[in-house]
Order: C-alpha cells, then sequence, then structure tokens
C-alpha cells in the first residue's frame, strides 16, 4: 500500500528510476464558504526532486504555511493531486496516512511542538515506537540522531529545560530518526536568535549533503538563500521558481552539473 | 506497536504530570469513598435500630391484665400464667414467667437507691426477656420454690451502690427485708429513651410477692415462643387458653369486636420490630438518595477534570498523530490512562472507605453494604473511562493541523 520507505543509502542516487519525492498538481485549498471563502492556495505546481534542498519563500497569507501543512499530510487539500514518492497522498486512509506521517515524512514546527514533560531521548525515540522499532535499536538510533545535531549530553533533559535552539534541534533529530524520504521543516528558525539559526542552517546543509530532501519554509532572506532552490509564493500561487548556487551546493555541486544552475519560471 | 508499548507510554502520560493525576484519582477517591461510606452510615444506623428491638427478644410475648381494679374472674394470677405452660394444648410456648413489679428503695449500709424496676418472677425470665446475667449466677427454681430472697441487680443499680465494691454476696435492704445479691446483669443498650434498662433488679417471685407486692394478680407474663418463627402461633395458642381461664365469650354482647372488651392483651415483639424495621429502611432509603446525589456530583467532578485533562492535551495528541501515531494507538493510550487514575482513585476510595467504617461516624458504626461498593466503583470507573475516552477520540479524529492550532 506504501511505496518503499526512503532510507539514506537510496537518498544518494537521485537516478531517473525514482519517482519524484514531491509531486504536486493543481493544488487548492478554500477555507470557508460562499462569501466567506479564502483561497490559501490557487492551483499549486511543483516537483521536488530526490536530495534537493527548496526553500519556500513568500510574505504572510501567501499560503506556504497551508502548502506545508498539506505536504505535511496534516492537512488535505480541497483540490488537485498530490504524490509523495509516487503514492497518491488522497486516496489514502487514516492508518495509512498515519503510516505516511511516520515512514516518509520528518516534520519541523516553528513552535517545536515536543511534547512537554518528556525527556529529549523519549520524544526522538516517540516516531520509532509508533513505527515499531524494538525498544534497543530505538534508544540507539534515537541517541545516534541526538548525537548528530550535537545534543547527545542532554538527552535526558526535558524540553523546559533546553534552550529555544536546543528544543528545535531536538525536534530536528525527532524529524530525522526515522530516516524519511522528505524533511518538511515549518519556520525552523523563526523562533531561534541568530546563533540558533546559524546552528540549525549547518545541520540542515549538512543534512543536504548526507543526500536528505528538504523543503522549508522562511521569512528570512538568509535562510532562503543557503538553499539550492527557492521557490517565492505569492497569494496562493507559486511566483518564482529559482534555483541558486548556495552555499549547501557545495557538498553536493557536482550531482547537480547536468542541471541548469537557475531557472526562472513564471505561473500564467 | 504493542500493547505493553502503549502502556508504557500511557504510565508514563500518567507520571509526566503528577499533580494533575494526583488531584484527577483524588477527586475519584472522594466521590466512591463519600458514597460507600454515606450509605454504611444509613445501613448502621438502620442495623442499630434493629438491634436495639432485637435486645429486647423478638420470640417473647407479654400477657398483660386491661382490667382495672380487677373482677377476680378476670384477673391474671400466677396460675393463670402456670396453666400457659401446657404441653398439649400449647406445644409452642418454650417458658412462662409470670411477673410481679414494684418500686422499691434498695440500700446498702447506708446508700440507698431508688430502683425503677423492681422486678419478681421465675428464672426463665433471664432468657425470655434476653437479659443475661454477668457476674455471678441467676437465681434457681429451688430459689422461687423456697422463696429466698436473693436479688440479681441490673448495672446501674451496682454502679450506684456498689462504687469499686464487689456487688455479689452483699447483703442490701428492700422494704425492710434483707436480701441477698448474687448476680450482676450485662450491660443493657438502652431501649427506649426515658427508661434506663439497666437501672433495674430481679428477685424470685415467691420473695417479691412476700415483702412487697402480697399474693394477688401478676403484671405480666412474659411468654417465650419455642421459635422467633413460632410466635404467631405460640400466642393463638395462649389466647386460647386465656379465652377459657378468663371465660371471655368470643361471640361478644354487642361490643364484642371491640378489642378493649378483651381483659387481657397480648404484645408481639416481633411486631414492633416490623413496624421499627419500616422505619429503618425509610431511613436507608432516604440515606441512599443522599448517596446518589453525592455519586451524580462526584461523577460530574470526574467528568470535569477528565474533559479539561484531555482538552488540555488535545495538541498534544496533535503533535503524536502528526508524527504517524495512528488514531488506534493514541485511543488506546487515553483509555489506557483514564483507566489507571479511575481505578487507582477508586480502589483508594473503597480503601478510604474501608478505613473510616472502622470508626464510629457520628455516634453510629458504619457497617458497609457490599452492593455500594460495586455501584459507588462501577459508576466512577465507567464515568472516567468515558470521560477520559471520548474527548480523546473525538481529538483523535482530527485532522493533525487542527489538534495541533487547538487552544
Amino acid at each position: 500500500m506504501i511505496g518503499p520507505l526512503g532510507n539514506g543509502a537510496d537518498d544518494r542516487s537521485t537516478g531517473s528510476g525514482h519517482p519524484p519525492v514531491l509531486d504536486v498538481r493543481e493544488l487548492t485549498k478554500v477555507y470557508g464558504e460562499g462569501e466567506a471563502a479564502v483561497h490559501a492556495l490557487r492551483g499549486v505546481n511543483l516537483v521536488v526532486e530526490r536530495g534537493d534542498y527548496v526553500a519556500i519563500m513568500g510574505s504572510s497569507g501567501s499560503g506556504k504555511s497551508t502548502l506545508m501543512n498539506i505536504v505535511g499530510c496534516l492537512d488535505v487539500p480541497t483540490s488537485g493531486r498530490y504524490l509523495l514518492d509516487g503514492v497518491d497522498v488522497s486516496r489514502l486512509n487514516d492508518r495509512q496516512l498515519a503510516l505516511v506521517r511516520n515512514r516518509l515524512i520528518g516534520f519541523v514546527f516553528q513552535a517545536f511542538n515536543l511534547i512537554p514533560r518528556t525527556s529529549a531521548l523519549a520524544n526522538v525515540e516517540l516516531p520509532l515506537a509508533y513505527a515499531g522499532v524494538p525498544a534497543a535499536e530505538r534508544r540507539r538510533r534515537a541517541l545516534a540522531a541526538l548525537d548528530m545535531v550535537g545534543l547527545a549530553g542532554r538527552a535526558g533533559h526535558e524540553p523546559n529545560q533546553l534552550s529555544g535552539g536546543q528544543q528545535q534541534r531536538v525536534a530536528v533529530a525527532r524529524a530525522l530518526v526515522t530516516e524519511p524520504a522528505l524533511v518538511l521543516a515549518d519556520e525552523p528558525t523563526g523562533n531561534l536568535d541568530s546563533r540558533s539559526t546559524a546552528d540549525m542552517l549547518t545541520i540542515f546543509d549538512e543534512l543536504n549533503a548526507a543526500g536528505r530532501t528538504i523543503v522549508l519554509i522562511t521569512h528570512e532572506p538568509e535562510v532562503g538563500s543557503r538553499a539550492r532552490r527557492l521557490i517565492k509564493l505569492f497569494d496562493g500561487q507559486i511566483s518564482a521558481d529559482v534555483r541558486q548556487d548556495g552555499p549547501a551546493g557545495a557538498g553536493g555541486a557536482d550531482r547537480m552539473l547536468d542541471q541548469p544552475t537557475a531557472t526562472m519560471e513564471r505561473i500564467p | 506497536m504493542n500493547l505493553f508499548e502503549i502502556l508504557r507510554f500511557a504510565v508514563r502520560g500518567v507520571t509526566a504530570n503528577k499533580l494533575r493525576s494526583a488531584l484527577t484519582t483524588l477527586g475519584i477517591l472522594i466521590g466512591v469513598g463519600a458514597v460507600i461510606l454515606l450509605v454504611a452510615v444509613g445501613n448502621g444506623s438502620a442495623k442499630q435500630i434493629t438491634d436495639r428491638i432485637a435486645a429486647l427478644g423478638t420470640n417473647t410475648l407479654t400477657v398483660q391484665s386491661t382490667s382495672r381494679g380487677g373482677a377476680s374472674s378476670t384477673a391474671i394470677t400466677v396460675e393463670t400464667a402456670e396453666a400457659l405452660r401446657d404441653p398439649v394444648l400449647a406445644p409452642d410456648v418454650r417458658s412462662v414467667s409470670p411477673v410481679v413489679s414494684a418500686s422499691a428503695t434498695i440500700t446498702y449500709q447506708g446508700a440507698d437507691h431508688s430502683v425503677q424496676q423492681f422486678v419478681g418472677t421465675y428464672p426463665t425470665y433471664f432468657g425470655a426477656s434476653n437479659t443475661p446475667v454477668g457476674t455471678g449466677t441467676a437465681f434457681t427454681e429451688e430459689d422461687v420454690a423456697q422463696g429466698r430472697r436473693v436479688l440479681v441487680i441490673g448495672r446501674t443499680v451496682a454502679e450506684e451502690l456498689f462504687p469499686g465494691v464487689e456487688p455479689v454476696g452483699a447483703e442490701v435492704t428492700v422494704g425492710g427485708s434483707l436480701f441477698t445479691v448474687v448476680g450482676v446483669l450485662e450491660e443493657k443498650s438502652s431501649s427506649s429513651g426515658f427508661q434506663d434498662a439497666n437501672d433495674v433488679a430481679i428477685a424470685p417471685l415467691t420473695a417479691v410477692q412476700q415483702t412487697l407486692t402480697g399474693y394477688g394478680p401478676v403484671s405480666s407474663v412474659v411468654v417465650e415462643a419455642a421459635g422467633s418463627d413460632r410466635v404467631d402461633e405460640a400466642q393463638a395458642q395462649i389466647a386460647t387458653i386465656l379465652d377459657q381461664r378468663l371465660k371471655v365469650s368470643t361471640t361478644g354482647s354487642g361490643n364484642g369486636s371491640n378489642p378493649n372488651s378483651s381483659p387481657y392483651r397480648i404484645q408481639n415483639a416481633s411486631q414492633l420490630l416490623e413496624t421499627q424495621s419500616e422505619t429503618a429502611d425509610t431511613f436507608t432509603v432516604l440515606l441512599g438518595a443522599v448517596a446518589g446525589i453525592s455519586l451524580l456530583v462526584g461523577g460530574i467532578g470526574i467528568t470535569n477534570i477528565m474533559l479539561v485533562t484531555v482538552t488540555e492535551r488535545t495538541r498534544e495528541i496533535g503533535i503524536r498523530k502528526a508524527l504517524g501515531a495512528p488514531r488506534r494507538v493514541i485511543l488506546t493510550q487515553f483509555l489506557a490512562e483514564a483507566t489507571m487514575l479511575s481505578l487507582t482513585g477508586g480502589g483508594l476510595g473503597v480503601a478510604a472507605a474501608l478505613i473510616g467504617s472502622r470508626f464510629t461516624v457520628v455516634g453510629v458504626k458504619p457497617v458497609i453494604v457490599p452492593s455500594s461498593i460495586a455501584l459507588a466503583l462501577g459508576v466512577s470507573v465507567a464515568i472516567g473511562l468515558f470521560f477520559g475516552s471520548v474527548p480523546a477520540s473525538r481529538a483523535a479524529g482530527l485532522r493533525p493541523i487542527d489538534a495541533l492550532r487547538y487552544e
């Protein structure tokens, strides 16, 4: 029922055999009805290939959060098709959706959304527990993920004992621990100071260099400039889609040589 | 994800917020405990009433003469009483004790005490009237036959006349005659509000007749039936004998239907018991209603805290869903948490009620009604489970984004 689960080794090869991680077609989302209807998304088309690093920018109300929530299977579109790793998500039932969220997507929220009064380690272990991973392996993988974000020493701390930057790093570890095909981040640096932001961006750069597909939303131009591909949303439509040679490109630039370094695309 | 894992999550959920869990448990504890204890107090006081009446003796009948001034033909005498002890005509009568009573003053070494009831009777009276002898002995048939001046006194009399002294063997003066105290009655709970049941002295019938009352009619005859289920038969049998001896025409003359025309009256302790039991039942129903209301209030309390607990965690449910928790797993976790809290609270409530029932509450010794434990525990746990799992089910059914945005 669900396509092959993404894992680190597969992500390295951005071969033509794999469907795009993300394939969004004519996506619309309308809140409310009749006169009061708000069109958050007005037909968005977006394809994200394996191993890409995409930043979505746009002003408030441009629909970027709505898009992100739909892509993360947290919300459902009003119309349009959404293929995640080749699977049509709109046809899945509640149980299958839970499986998709668990195995294919790692979500990082602006508000961290850690479970309160629960240790960092237990928070990171949570998606693995829902995936049915045995306790010993769960612990090993969760510690490895915490180590990756530089928080191995804080595994026993509860969220309220951690700074905002540390909490967000725990959240990133939690998003990574299942080795998802797609890491989504909804303004991950929105609540962080500049130093934590820099740490966070370094982590994302490393992740992408390791072959992980990342889509993030941001307000901040310096965050957007780090991505390989910058998409701008305006009034629920994509107004710009630029491939750029950000710092993240350094790690895997050789893989991108066959693609144009920058493309401009305007949606009519 | 197996059940054991989910249970571990539930334990973690319960222990994550200890204060909230403790308060929830406390609410259920008080609800369950209060109901069980309240019903126990109601039951205890009802039982107390029943016990007091049972202390009078449930299988005794008291025959009293209703004739005032008394034509000698209708007076009940010792001979009349002896006639009631008839194995042929009255097979259901176990014993017959004629009773004469007088008020008298007992004097001992200068101290005197005016005893409320000075009773002359047969030794069978002790068994029939349910007044066992505590220390010393009762008098015997032979004492009655010989007219020996021996005396069994009640606890109050003993305390008044013999403070700190052993009364058995002491010689007291009653109406100018010397009596020897041979026994002290066991303490008896006061059966009626005005009379002290312990302010009594019992002596052989013959001795009292000799010294105090003379050989006239007796005050009453206490008849003991062969068993508490034979009381009605015994009553019918002695009525027949009495009608014969006192020459009462059952057809009557004009006002024969009037019970007052009968020269005697038979009092039945079990009838009294029945009336009093009805009163006690009313009391139990009343307390049951109060308990029901406390259960309702307790239930609303549990509902409230469960709703708040789950609503407060809607966001957490959203996070769990976003991380890929299936609806079933979330539901099981919250149901397990609600079960733990309800059962712990309910169990502690039962324990508290059981401990509380060991103490006397407002002068009543509570007696636990087992069905009240089942009812209180059942209702509280059911409410806890329902209101713990239904809002959780609602939250788990939301789209993750809606649960996450929930304020």
